[in-house]
């Protein structure tokens, strides 16, 4: 089986994509000739022309205004926006059309397409190359929302997306762009919406974390085993809608839950999760909930490192939960 | 505005029908007076339901409505010229494009009712409808959102090798939204076949066009984006056809989109919540009033000899009798299930959902009266 990093992998997604379906389009900015500004399109332009491969003017909300309008149509678009932070422009399609087109003509129109879009930060980039406004798209009945952690996931989680009647709003974690490497089966295969993965067993207490986060978890996990402390460790993988059962079973199991997330803390989503947790499963608890996630500030640029919650910031949090419950 | 300030403008008023009831020859887009007849129907019906739902509103038995009086000929007159394979984009102002594509009357009255026979189920306000089978799409409150996706959806069929155009409505007040620009800039970089008509009508809800633009005129805004813009006199039936023929002629030579300014005047309020009154005087109707659109395609349908009182009689009777009729069903119909809350926002229901259903079916029923 192929070697392949994220990057490969969604390249290779959109390909088999595109190969199967001739109403599969990609637009975006820079999408086109240089295959995008993290060459994740690459190639694609020159095995798929212009027509379905199309580098659009400088216009988040044109771009998914229109692609909803040839969702509509009945065309398949997977639009890119460059980075997740410039998604807003855009939002106002999102929120008032995108998310409501079935519902409101009572199910005469739907707007099937994936959004796609680099999130996340580590990468140096500041402000506005390194947010993660996933909570902005979880809160939008209509909207579902996918993030990979891993090449494989990544490949199959996107041709989900690509087959799925509602709109998906996928994110795709730059930090590991390329250093999330792993086998990918070739051809089509699918990892279906809405299932997440226990990706580290563990009787002590729940770890939920996704995309880049997903490693950081787990480097903390096999420091605290060295301690004697299990972590189960879940990628949630579709963080809307979650898979509540695999979450609900593994805190009724260890009895303690840590959220993991770069955004600011404030209504992230981890307060939605903990919350979920508390109705179905407060019984089973042994230790308060934590929060372990970037802090409620603008993502800063020097201090990144200090901002988002690394294995450092996980280690503590978590020896201390399992320790005081 | 004096009419002679339009024809010193680099963008002259396209004028078809003349004072005078006769046509100018060189743009005559050639319609049949039966088809002429068939469109002088149409309104009159949009009048008819006009005034019929605002006295409704005023009664309480409808929530809402929002209008188009004196902006008839060039809604209805732009749905009469396109082509059965054409969509129509709306804002939430042309009703008249509905009906004469096709949109059933009843089925109109159930959305403005919200019962449970309204095919959008009672999700959205009134006037919010949906008629797909008529290629005319839902419709939303939000100004503008509906330019991007008119162009999308054609710009979809261009690149799937269909022949079909979009025609977009919207009123002079989303020429100032980011839509706007976005969807002209997109249809004349990649030539999309879109006619974007833009229902000049004077006012935002009380932002007159001076303060909505510096620009002398909306059609001039397509010249920046390689989009040709020509203006009408949106008043005229004519006109309007003539206009959007053009630019369909335009879409088959594969020369991509227009931009249409159709020059009219909202003659009502905003909607049924506005009141005019407040930021505009009768002074300024009354120039309007005497070019109102109905009446000048009456006169042309006398002097051809296809229209007197008796028929008008008989039209306005028609159209009272059926909305009447068609008031008693949609009142006597009961508003949608609640179950029906959770249909279509997925196309199957998640977890969450199914959850929340179960709650509500479960739990307390809402007041009488709210």
């Amino acid at each position: 089986m192929p070697q392949m990093n994220m990057v490969q992998a969604i390249n290779d997604a959109l390909r088999v994509a595109m190969s199967a379906d001739r109403r599969v389009v990609l637009l975006g900015e820079d999408v086109g000739k240089v295959g995008g500004v993290f060459r994740v399109t690459a190639g694609l332009y020159d095995e798929f022309g212009a027509d379905r491969v199309i580098d659009a003017p400088l216009t988040e909300n044109g771009i998914i205004g229109a692609a909803v309008g040839m969702a509509m149509y009945g065309m398949v678009p997977v639009p890119e926006i460059q980075f997740a932070d410039f998604l807003w422009p855009a939002y106002e399609q999102v929120v008032n059309e995108l998310s409501k087109y079935r519902y409101r003509s009572g199910g005469e129109f739907s707007a099937s397409m994936v959004i796609r879009t680099p999130v996340g930060g580590g990468i140096r980039g500041g402000h506005y190359h390194s947010q993660h406004p996933e909570v902005q798209f979880v809160c939008l009945p209509g909207i579902k929302v996918v993030i990979p952690s891993n090449a494989h996931d990544a490949k199959g989680l996107l041709l989900s997306a690509i087959a799925d009647p509602d709109p998906v709003v996928f994110f795709e974690p730059k930090r590991v762009y390329r250093a999330a490497k792993g086998e990918v089966p070739s051809g089509d295969y699918r990892v279906p919406l809405g299932k997440a993965a226990v990706v580290r067993p563990g009787r002590d207490i729940t770890v939920l974390a996704y995309g880049a986060m997903l490693y950081e978890a787990l480097d903390a996990a096999s420091k605290v085993a060295k301690q004697g402390v299990e972590c189960e460790v879940i990628d949630l993988r579709t963080l809307w809608p979650v898979d509540i059962d695999t979450i609900v079973s593994s805190v009724k199991k260890t009895g303690r839950v840590a959220v993991v997330h770069e955004a600011p803390r404030t209504m992230g989503f981890a307060s939605e999760l903990i919350t979920l947790v508390c109705e179905k499963a407060f019984y089973h608890l042994e230790a308060p909930p934590l929060r372990i996630t970037g802090f409620d500030t603008p993502f800063p640029y020097a201090l990144e490192a200090e901002y988002m919650p690394l294995s450092h910031r996980i280690v503590p949090a978590v020896l201390q939960a399992v320790r005081s419950g | 505005m004096k009419s002679q300030e339009y024809f010193d403008s680099r963008y002259p008023i396209w004028r078809v029908l003349r004072d005078d009831g006769t046509l100018d020859p060189e743009l005559d887009p050639r319609i049949s007076v039966q088809d002429v007849v068939h469109i002088y129907r149409y309104l009159v019906l949009t009048r008819t339901l006009d005034r019929r739902l605002t006295a409704l509103q005023r009664q309480g038995r409808v929530g809402f409505h929002v209008g188009s009086l004196g902006e008839e000929a060039a809604i209805v007159g732009a749905a009469f010229a396109l082509r059965e394979s054409d969509w129509i984009f709306p804002c939430y102002r042309e009703l008249g494009a509905a009906l004469i594509r096709g949109l059933d009357l009843q089925r109109f009255i159930d959305n403005m009712f919200g019962n449970r026979n309204d095919t959008v189920k009672g999700r959205q306000m009134p006037d919010h409808y949906t008629c797909r089978e008529k290629k005319f799409v839902s419709i939303s409150s939000p100004v503008g959102t509906q330019i991007t996706q008119a162009v999308g959806f054609a710009w979809g069929a261009k690149i799937d090798g269909q022949d079909l155009a979009t025609l977009v409505f919207f009123g002079d007040g989303a020429t100032s939204t980011p839509e706007f620009h976005s969807g002209m800039n997109l249809a004349g970089v990649f030539k999309v076949p879109t006619i974007f008509l833009c229902r000049n009508n004077g006012w935002a809800i009380s932002t007159p066009t001076s303060q909505q633009t510096a620009s002398e005129t909306f059609a001039q805004k397509g010249e920046a984006y390689g989009v040709p813009g020509i203006r009408v006199d949106g008043n005229d039936l004519f006109a309007v056809i003539a206009a959007v023929r053009l630019a369909l002629a335009r879409i088959e030579a594969g020369e991509g989109p227009t931009l249409i300014e159709a020059l009219t005047y909202r003659m009502g309020g905003h909607s049924t919540s506005d009141d005019p009154d407040r930021y505009r005087g009768d002074e300024q109707l009354r120039p309007w009033q005497e070019r109102d659109p109905l009446e000048r395609v009456r006169q042309y349908l006398v002097l051809h000899g296809a229209w007197d009182d008796a028929k008008q009689q008989r039209l306005d009777r028609e159209h009272d009798e059926n909305f009447k009729r068609a008031v008693a069903r949609a009142e006597a119909t009961p508003p949608p299930s609640l179950e029906s809350m959770f249909d279509d926002v997925y196309a199957e229901l998640p977890w969450s959902l199914r959850e929340q259903k179960e709650q509500l079916l479960q739990g307390p029923r809402a007041p009488k009266g709210h």
